[in-house]
């Protein structure tokens, strides 16, 4: 199977990634979102792995670090966004504008 | 065989994702989210990577979507027709596109003409011994950041008394 294909699914899963956090409202969804974009890196990390036939399975123990990386990553985004709700009732994204320029 | 399947999975996994992102329903959003996730655990089935897949279903369609639902819930999202999207939407599907082209350009010229061969699947076990003996430090210092996340998470999201 060309390994392109999935190059290319990945890319776009990563490019659809960056529109729904660039063009979302909604907190969660953007941190959603940002799930789709570590998931297309996964893919890629198997991949490589399969194609490059390493021995020591690089690829796939990086796409595991990736996914316990997501795991956290994810805890503290969702206790930041519940903390912005309870002080200023939205999860709005352009709201919460105190520390733009 | 792999081709079939890969084909199928692929445009499961495009379809989810777009209508992820543009979707006006919270709770669909996460249901979508959930068949991405799904679609990418097969691929990693189809890819001879087992461990991987099943700590995707685990971590990911267990957790990590339960999670977002709680989170949604919790923020009282309103669920229904709403303005989910800001004003730089045409601004970022754009930016979205383009670095679609640029990547995929790149990619395809790079990798045209080659493929990928299923060997025979690795087992746990290899991967395993292969965590615990070479990669044993970074496998210890991501344990030590997910605890760190958690306890992080925890002292954010409490109430101050």
């Amino acid at each position: 199977m060309p390994v392109a294909w999935v190059l290319i699914l990945s890319s776009f899963l990563f490019s659809v990634g960056i529109y729904g956090v660039l063009a979302r409202r909604n907190a969660v969804l953007v941190l959603m979102s940002i799930e789709l974009m570590l998931n297309a890196a996964n893919i890629n990390f198997v991949v490589f792995n399969l194609l490059l036939h390493s021995i020591s399975y690089i690829g796939q123990v990086f796409a595991l670090f990736i996914i316990t990386i997501a795991a956290a990553e994810l805890g503290v985004g969702l206790a930041i966004v519940i903390l912005i709700f309870r002080n200023r009732s939205t999860v709005s994204i352009d709201e919460v504008s105190l520390m733009k320029w | 065989m792999q081709q079939v399947v890969f084909g199928i999975v692929a445009a499961l996994i495009v379809f989810a994702a777009v209508r992820l992102v543009t979707t006006r329903n919270l709770v669909h959003g996460a249901l979508y989210l959930l068949a991405v996730l799904a679609g990418a655990a097969i691929l990693f089935l189809l890819f001879l990577a087992e461990f991987v897949a099943w700590v995707q279903v685990l971590v990911y369609i267990g957790a990590v979507v339960v999670l977002l639902l709680f989170g949604l819930m919790l923020t009282r999202a309103p669920i229904g027709n709403m303005a989910l999207d800001s004003q730089t939407r045409p601004l970022a599907a754009v930016v979205s596109l383009a670095i679609f082209g640029i990547t995929s350009t790149i990619v395809w010229k790079t990798f045209k003409g080659q493929t990928v061969h299923f060997s025979k699947p690795n087992t746990v076990d290899t991967l395993g011994r292969a965590i615990f003996s070479q990669y044993v430090l970074p496998f210890e210092i991501v344990s030590v950041v997910l605890l760190a996340a958690l306890v992080g998470a925890v002292v954010l999201a409490r109430k101050e008394e």
